[in-house]
């Protein structure tokens, strides 16, 4: 089955559906539009569980307006595995495959978590921080739970203030930038005072609540399950009982699929100039994947993009300004809470990196590039496609991942079946 | 909009709220798992390669650590499935 549409959108989140929004009301002639999500729901991460449901206006306006404009549609649970031929993607649902048609397309992909490996990260109960947090907004059970949050990023603090109001009991919250350094961010929030405002609001939400800075988790102990946790701190150990450990170092851009359509990637980004476009003709790129900045900036590089997917350069020009300011919170962002040297001494020789491949790390830190550790260990070669330890192994020993292999995500027979056969490459 | 949803989890029944994914239902049917047959709790939703017992990690459905079994479908993502009623689905816990 075959679709066209003017504007293919790929993600749902907050740069997803602001792309859509600018493009479908910047229409006189009205497009085509698509969004579509590998979630159930539309949101991403930061608006998960539905944009209709958050306690952010901008969601339910956005999807209110999207809900009623008639020429976008939405395609929720539906993955991209590849590019079949120019303008032309191959997506699956939970029971078919489709073939997509595109004049313009937008990525949307979002952000993953930086998960890094310390001993006893394998067990159950240890998630990503922004993991327990989407885990538990699809409700998982947190109630009564004591809860470690680790990790970097004032995401720590929106995770914290998440499972709170769903009952967790969140024991200690382990920060490991340094306090000098979350001192100075903190006074530059003062040229964002919405994030200011933010800030003191979470601040009041977590009142009571252990803060850690300058420390981190070395160990997460338990027999078949997570039972207790020993951090770092100020020189000396700390051994803290919880149920969950959720802890995160960051966010990565997702560029699979723009790496796939052979768009330039810069320092783990997708490479976009002032308009949104990528170096591939006819894709642009908005939110997370053009580099980490959060749900505004991620809203008004959507809508940029969306503009100069519809030809209406002139209004996308308008938001350049915003734009600048929210870039200006992501570079603070990024040089506050960049993981410190002693992550990387973390692992043990029988620490496990690679989750998929069950590869440890002491047979990984003999080999000299990521190729070599493919075909030597099958580390990366699971079904994650090395999107976690691929990060983890960049962190731990340089490495850097190279050409991503389609499907880029794990495919059912049937799907690559439909391709008719001249379409194959 | 408290309707329930039943669904069944390694031959147990179990009772969630509408809008649970999978991957949360798994847990909360452990959490009511009679001892001492909670060798392995906290949401244990596959066997690694080497038989460890794995739960979801990422919870955005990047890690593949949450897949199941799903009306007989393997390799389904449980993070990114919502709860239906009548499924029917199995985790790596129990083999």
């Amino acid at each position: 089955m075959t679709e066209f549409f003017d504007i293919l959108i790929v993600g749902a989140g907050s740069a997803g559906l602001a792309a859509a929004h600018a493009a479908a009301n910047a229409t006189a002639t009205a497009r085509r539009i698509a969004i579509i999500d590998d979630n159930p729901l539309a949101g991403g991460q930061i608006w998960r569980g539905g944009p209709a449901k958050q306690q952010d206006q901008r969601a339910r306006q956005l999807w209110q307006a999207l809900e009623a404009a008639e020429n976008v549609s939405y395609m929720p649970g539906t993955r991209v595995l590849m590019q079949t031929q120019s303008g032309e993607l191959l997506v699956q649902d939970a029971e078919q495959a489709k073939t997509l048609r595109y004049n313009q397309l937008i990525l949307a992909t979002g952000a993953r978590e930086l998960l890094l490996p310390f001993p006893g990260w394998t067990l159950p109960g240890v998630t990503g921080a922004g993991g327990l947090q989407a885990l538990a907004k699809g409700g998982y059970p947190v109630q009564g739970k004591r809860v470690v949050i680790a990790g970097t990023g004032p995401l720590l603090l929106a995770v914290a203030a998440t499972l709170k109001e769903r009952g967790a009991d969140v024991v200690a919250i382990v920060e490991q930038a340094s306090m000098p350094a979350l001192a100075s961010f903190a006074a530059g929030l003062a040229l964002t005072p919405s994030k200011a405002t933010q800030a003191i609001q979470l601040g009041a939400k977590l009142r009571g609540i252990p803060y850690y800075a300058n420390s981190y988790v070395t160990t997460a102990r338990g027999e078949g399950q997570l039972q207790s946790v020993q951090i770092q701190r100020k020189g000396a150990k700390l051994d803290i009982d919880c149920d969950y450990l959720a802890c995160g170092y960051g966010l990565l851009p997702n560029t699979e699929l723009a790496r796939a359509l052979g768009c330039e990637i810069t320092q783990g980004a997708v490479q976009v100039d002032l308009w949104q476009r990528t170096s591939e003709a006819n894709v642009l790129c908005a939110g997370e994947g053009t580099g980490v900045g959060g749900v505004d900036l991620a809203l008004v590089e959507g809508r940029i993009a969306g503009l100069t997917a519809s030809d209406r350069a002139k209004e996308a020009q308008k938001h350049f300004p915003e734009r600048a300011s929210w870039q200006g919170f992501a570079a603070r962002l990024a040089k506050t809470f960049a993981p410190r040297e002693e992550l990387r001494k973390l692992a043990q020789p029988d620490t496990i990196v690679c989750r998929c491949e069950d590869v440890r790390h002491d047979e990984l830190r003999e080999q000299p590039s990521w190729r070599s550790a493919k075909l030597h260990t099958r580390c990366g070669m699971g079904p994650c496609q090395g999107r976690i330890c691929g990060n983890a192994t960049d962190f731990l020993y340089g490495w850097r991942p190279d050409a991503v292999r389609t499907p880029i995500s794990p495919a059912r027979a049937g799907s690559i079946i439909t391709l008719e056969p001249h379409k194959e490459t | 909009m408290a309707d329930f949803i039943t669904l069944t989890i390694d031959g147990r029944s179990t009772s969630v709220t509408t809008g649970t994914t999978v991957a949360a239902a798994i847990a909360i049917a452990d959490a009511t798992r009679p001892a001492p047959a909670v060798a392995a709790s906290a949401g244990v939703t596959r066997r690694s390669v080497s038989g460890q017992l794995r739960a979801p990690l990422c919870g955005m459905g990047v890690c593949q650590e949450c897949r199941v079994t799903v009306n007989g479908r393997a390799h389904v993502l449980s993070c990114q499935t919502l709860c239906m009623p009548g499924m029917n689905v199995k985790t790596g816990a129990a083999a």
